[in-house]
């Protein structure tokens, strides 16, 4: 690397927020240097101040916010010290930011072809007379099918993986020699995701820009980054080449988050720190209070019955929904029949089985309709159409209003996706718990009720100190915990996790999936696992179900799956997933 | 406009869209129009006494009532009343006021231009004063600007309308003498000007008499801002919480970072998006104005349907409070009717997907 | 109400770590006791660790945000008033002296006589209770009556939500002030006829509220967890979703106290509702309305002053209670 003068320079940079509780130091001492032509990677999971580092170079920290100490140059230019007025003509004509959440970061009611030809205006990259065909053509390079016609188009008419398209035609308009792309792809799906970033780096590479991009995923940073820079509470904790990072990881925070990132061809013990005394204390899982626990003869009994019967029998399930839209007095004033069905099929006919003590994988991008099976399978949604058998019974012919009192209740639960949003923020930890114990366990006593909360909380590992704590005051992991405690709290025989570590950063991922496998293995329980990462449930599942648009696309044993899927859809979600070509 | 020119067919396209709203929202008036008028079919019914002896007033003999309950189809059931009201009011009968021996539509229709021009005024004034107040404060946190806004929206909510109105009669009239005596539109010594609209600011200006639109416009003045003030807070206070909102936004942060300039993002890009809000808001300052629009006829003697109602309250003359109450609805549905078309013209979202 | 827990401010140094007021009881929180729940669901929404923090955080409103204070203690003064009010004044509020008729304020009458000589600063002192009342009953009886509606509605959807949907819109379709006017003329002239018509007019405002909050929460992750808890639809209602909402709800039951307020003064500015001569500061506006102009402000001036400190008081304190609750929704 020639180190003449980088294009940028971020020395010693520290950034201070002024908040109620007084100042916090978001960002301290932090060192970044970025050639021409270099993509950088800045990983870290939440809270390592990767995106406010960003905001200082672009100097648009919120007001609370400021650059305390140390400097930022780029292209010379010393970016603390500048105008407002030259940080303007800086900003989306020399460097320029695409952000998470594309069709927030879009005025949503002014049409796209406005919006960038706002940008060309401002820096007033072309005259007036050929603002819209240069938009145009600028809507055509980030590879936007039919450009005349969606210049017209407001933000919420386009789908998210095209909204980041105009989010980029925006940043890239003017040719700035910097990109910054902050989690560019978060939030979108994964075949959706390769394709933005293959654009983003063809597009930058092809002009020679320099990119930094902000992510929390290292595999993605690894895979289209030359060199990756991991940042921890605020800190830079290494900086290194792209393709040594996965080799010889050198600061233990780095190993640690590498080893957490699920790869092809680790295992679920593979995901935790080497020595786990050396980061994060283990939380005590009471592997001894399991075999105490008076379980092992039940879960004993239910191995057994693996060869039996399956669990759960799905038969061709239906799931539709009315169209939305249309509806009264519109339709009478419509002049042609809607050409669309008056349904939607959510899930379309789909069939499967699920073994006792047996593990299944639904994975699929959104809106294939794998949560909806799962919340039919659960029996909180009404079926349209088709069987669900739990154990010989015909539980989707029980209404899901019925359902929820019934004995066969407690053998059907669910860990959900969001660990926030499944606890309620007025009940305690124990409270939380307690609440199916209380509704449907024959668990007399407060005394006994709590003991139980206790066992269990001591069984997914969360402090028993921490019972007596309300939701906010949880961190992600141990809300996941509680949810975790809770869905195992009565004995249930089939568990569905839905995306259950989707919220959660890689390392408390890692830890959470153990437990889970752990818990499996002692207590006998069979999971279907609701994932649209297929690295994450190979980890766990025995079997794979892929769905897509309803339909279950394939199904088989995880490995055959992985190594040679047979249907082209798995192929290309697999290929989307970022793998870093030196793991 | 050369380079527009591919884009006609999709304004073709957005043009019937936007009619298509409109019309899909005066369909959904229709059953809060057929609300109100049971609402005021019910309220008469619902009178704890008799509601001949009501109707009648209470000078009128045994027979005058009976007379009435005749006229008036009470003695037949409920629903027959109620095909018989719909059927008045289709012909634009709501009954005779007892006080002054007119039809109480006449009365309305007449008295109508007074009350819309007051109500129109007031809501100019504060329009003009709240959202620039608004926009500013939230332009600049913590500024005097900003405190001011806080303060004049927590008090303008808590002042009494009829109160105001009293205040600056007694200020303006009584102590300085600035403006005329509080007594209706035009000062004794002028005669209207020759009726084309009723606003009496307008039909002044058609008659090309200075003096007439001067006279009535200081009788304006202290009624209007009393109107003003009243609803001066709930507008300023959405426009400045919108208005920051909207500059927290994931968008004005991506215009930030695009480098336009502080006017653009604040008026391209923040101010449509924030006026949003405040637009929906107005529905809500209507009801309030229209309310308030009572009192304030009241304490400036206004002769507008507010004060015909009140003076029929006092009277317990029912006819024209029944009348009133169905003009101020139907006008109010009305209103809103506009806004929903106004919001329509500034967000596609609405209109698009109608 | 309020005083327990918020006017303790250094009573104890705060040594319990969690919230013993967890557990089982945060279920029950009465709605009688509403505004101190309002308190008590602080920590829920605050950023730190538990009850304590959220008291420690609502002295904090109380203390740097010395407006609210003064709100506060402004409505302690009110409530005393309405309490105590009849026992404290120096006059009698309904006797007449006409020799001392329309006497400007002085050491005797502090706010002056009216036209018939009664004392104004006992009358506007001894009408707190009348206004107090008629605001408290309204807002009490709309929380029953829209709350609950609305919350049912956004919860269970479906045909309750189209009838509170339909009732809200119909209401919503008169100018409120309007309506009010007419179902007081046509219910017959009396206070509780004002009450229920200020109840009804901000029936939509409470339904529209609790729909909107209920219905997010429908489909929460807690409340779907409920269900595989094996709660019925009735028990997730009230333990789950209501705990929720009350903390929002208190905070519009104290912006709509003032509203409640300004709207029965009105009504009996017009000559509706109250009767003379009964002391109630809307009606003492309208009797001195007529001397505005000849120059005997304090009769009007005195009685639409307490109107307004009374109004910008329950307004001052519903934003400080909305900071406590919610810390980012700030205005």
């Amino acid at each position: 690397m020639t180190e003449a003068v980088p294009l940028l320079d971020v020395a010693d940079l520290t950034v201070e927020f002024t908040t109620r509780r007084g100042i916090v130091r978001a960002v301290e001492h932090v060192d970044v240097r970025i050639a021409k032509g270099e993509t950088v990677g800045i990983v870290g999971e939440s809270g390592s101040g990767k995106s406010v580092t960003s905001y200082a170079v672009m100097r648009i920290l919120d007001r609370a916010g400021r650059i305390a100490a140390g400097a930022v140059h780029f292209t010379g230019l010393d970016v603390r010290a500048a105008s407002e007025d030259q940080m303007r003509n800086l900003r989306g004509r020399e460097m320029s930011m695409i952000f998470q959440n594309p069709r927030a970061a879009l005025n949503p009611i002014r049409k796209v072809g406005r919006q960038i030809e706002d940008v060309l205006e401002q820096h007033s990259q072309v005259d007036s007379s050929a603002l819209t065909d240069k938009a145009i053509e600028i809507l055509d390079q980030v590879r936007i099918a039919r450009p005349r016609e969606r210049y017209h188009a407001y933000p919420f008419e386009l789908s998210g993986g095209m909204c980041q398209r105009v989010v980029i035609a925006l940043a890239l308009a003017c040719r700035p020699q910097l990109l910054i792309a902050d989690e560019p792809t978060t939030g979108l799906d994964v075949t959706t995701q390769k394709t933005v970033m293959d654009l983003i780096v063809e597009l930058t590479k092809q002009r020679g820009m320099s990119t930094i991009l902000i992510t929390h995923d290292l595999g993605l940073a690894a895979t289209y980054c030359d060199r990756v820079v991991v940042m921890e509470k605020g800190r830079v904790v290494e900086t290194a080449l792209s393709r040594e990072i996965f080799t010889a990881p050198s600061h233990p925070y780095t190993r640690k988050l590498m080893r957490a990132t699920p790869r092809p061809g680790t295992s679920l013990r593979d995901l935790l720190p080497e020595d786990e005394s050396l980061y994060e204390a283990r939380p005590p899982t009471a592997t001894p209070t399991l075999q105490g626990g008076g379980k092992p003869t039940e879960s004993a009994a239910r191995s057994n019955g693996k060869s039996g019967a399956p669990l759960l029998v799905v038969e061709k399930l239906v799931k539709e929904y009315p169209r939305k839209g249309l509806g009264g007095f519109a339709k009478i004033f419509q002049r042609q029949p809607a050409p669309e069905p008056e349904t939607f099929r959510a899930v379309d006919g789909i069939s499967f089985t699920i073994n006792r003590g047996e593990s299944v994988g639904l994975v699929g991008e959104s809106g294939c309709g794998k949560s909806t099976t799962s919340t039919m399978v659960m029996r909180l949604i009404d079926k349209s159409d088709g069987v669900i058998m739990f154990d010989g019974e015909d539980i989707g012919a029980i209404a899901a209003k019925a359902f929820a009192k019934l004995p066969l209740r407690k053998r059907i639960q669910m860990v959900f996706q969001d660990p926030t949003d499944s606890l309620n923020p007025r009940f305690t930890a124990a409270r939380a718990i307690a609440d199916p114990i209380l509704r449907l366990a024959n668990l007399k006593g407060r005394e006994s009720v709590r003991a139980r909360c206790e066992a269990l909380a001591r069984q997914v590992g969360l402090p028993v100190e921490l019972l007596d704590r309300f939701p906010h005051q949880l961190s992600g992991g141990q809300k996941a915990r509680v949810g975790i405690a809770r869905a195992i709290a009565l004995n249930p025989e089939l568990v569905i996790l839905d995306e259950p570590t989707a919220a959660l950063d890689v390392s408390v991922q890692a830890v959470v999936l153990n437990l889970l496998q752990e818990l499996k293995d002692t207590l006998g329980m069979s999971y279907l696992f609701v994932s649209h990462d297929l690295n994450v449930v190979r980890l766990l599942c025995d079997r794979v179900i892929v769905m897509r648009a309803g339909r279950i696309v394939e199904q088989g044993p995880t490995e055959e799956i992985l190594v040679s899927p047979q249907a082209q859809y798995t192929r290309d979600l697999l290929a989307a997933i970022p793998h870093p070509m030196f793991a | 406009m050369g380079p527009r020119l591919h884009g006609d067919d999709y304004m073709v396209g957005a043009n019937a869209a936007m009619l298509m709203m409109v019309v899909k929202r005066m369909l959904i008036a229709v059953p809060s129009l057929i609300g109100v008028v049971i609402v005021t079919f019910l309220l008469t019914r619902a009178l704890p006494g008799d509601p001949a002896a009501y109707f009648a007033g209470p000078a009128a003999t045994k027979e005058a009532i009976e007379q009435i309950r005749v006229t008036l189809g009470l003695d037949r059931p409920l629903y027959v009343q109620f095909i018989r009201y719909v059927g008045d009011l289709a012909r634009g009968d709501l009954g005779n006021s007892l006080t002054t021996g007119q039809p109480v539509g006449y009365e309305i229709k007449t008295r109508l231009p007074a009350s819309a021009e007051l109500t129109l005024l007031g809501l100019m004034v504060s329009m003009a004063i709240a959202v620039p107040l608004g926009i500013l404060a939230a332009t600049r946190p913590n500024s005097i600007i900003d405190h001011v806004c806080r303060v004049v929206s927590t008090a303008g909510v808590s002042l009494p309308v009829f109160f105001t109105g009293l205040i600056l009669i007694y200020v303006f009239y009584y102590l300085l003498g600035w403006a005329p005596a509080p007594l209706g539109r035009l000062d004794v010594f002028f005669s209207p000007p020759p009726h084309v609209t009723g606003f009496y600011l307008v039909d002044s200006l058609i008659a090309g008499g200075g003096e007439v639109f001067f006279a009535s416009l200081k009788q304006l003045v202290l009624p209007a801002l009393t109107l003003g003030i009243f609803s001066l807070a709930p507008i300023a206070r959405m426009t400045r919480a919108s208005m920051l909102a909207v500059l927290a936004s994931d968008f004005v942060r991506t215009a930030r970072a695009s480098g336009l300039t502080p006017f653009t993002v604040i008026v391209t890009y923040a101010f449509r998006n924030a006026m949003l809000p405040v637009i929906t808001t107005l529905g809500m300052v209507f009801s309030f104005l229209l309310g308030a629009n009572v009192l304030v006829e009241k304490v400036f003697a206004w002769p507008g349907i507010g004060s015909f109602a009140v003076e029929a309250l006092i009277a317990s003359d029912f006819a024209p409070l029944q009348g009133f109450v169905l003009t101020m609805a139907v006008m109010y549905v009305v209103l809103n009717l506009l806004i929903d078309v106004l919001y329509g013209l500034i967000d596609p979202r609405v209109r698009i997907e109608a | 109400m309020l005083s327990p827990e918020a006017s303790q401010p250094n009573s104890s140094p705060t040594p319990n770590p969690s919230p013993q007021g967890g557990g089982e009881s945060t279920a029950s929180v009465a709605t009688s006791r509403g505004i101190s729940a309002g308190i008590r669901i602080a920590p829920a929404l605050a950023h730190n660790t538990g009850f304590s923090a959220g008291l420690r955080h609502a002295r904090y409103i109380l203390s740097e945000n010395a407006v609210t204070g003064f709100a506060f203690a402004l409505f302690l003064a009110i409530v005393l008033a309405a309490l105590a009010g009849p026992y404290l004044v120096p006059y009698d509020p309904l006797a007449s002296d006409t020799a001392a008729a329309l006497k400007a304020p002085s050491a005797a009458h502090w706010f002056g006589t009216d036209q018939l000589g009664r004392d104004v600063f006992s009358r506007v002192v001894v009408a707190t209770r009348l206004d107090f009342f008629i605001a408290v009953a309204s807002v009490a009886l709309v929380f029953l009556m829209g709350g609950l509606a609305g919350v049912a509605a956004g919860f269970f959807g479906g045909w309750t939500d189209r009838v509170v949907g339909r009732i809200a819109d119909t209401i919503m379709a008169f100018p409120l002030f309007v309506l009010a006017m007419g179902i007081v003329a046509a219910l017959g002239n009396t206070v509780q006829n004002v009450v229920l018509a200020t109840a009804i007019v901000n029936f939509p405002l409470y339904a529209r509220i609790a729909r909107a909050e209920a219905n997010v929460r429908r489909e929460a992750g807690f409340v779907q967890a409920a269900r595989l808890s094996g709660n019925g639809e009735l028990r997730i209602l009230l333990a789950q979703i209501l705990p929720n909402i009350m903390p929002i709800m208190v905070v519009q039951m104290s912006l709509t106290m003032g509203y409640a307020i300004l709207n029965a003064a009105g009504l009996s500015f017009i000559g509706l509702g109250v009767r003379p001569p009964t002391a109630e500061w809307g009606i003492m506006v309208a009797e001195g309305s007529a001397f505005m102009v000849s120059g005997e402000w304090w009769i009007a001036f005195f009685p639409g002053a307490a109107l307004m400190v009374a109004v910008f008081c329950f307004n001052l304190l519903g934003d400080g209670l909305r900071d406590i609750v919610d810390p980012q929704r700030r205005t």
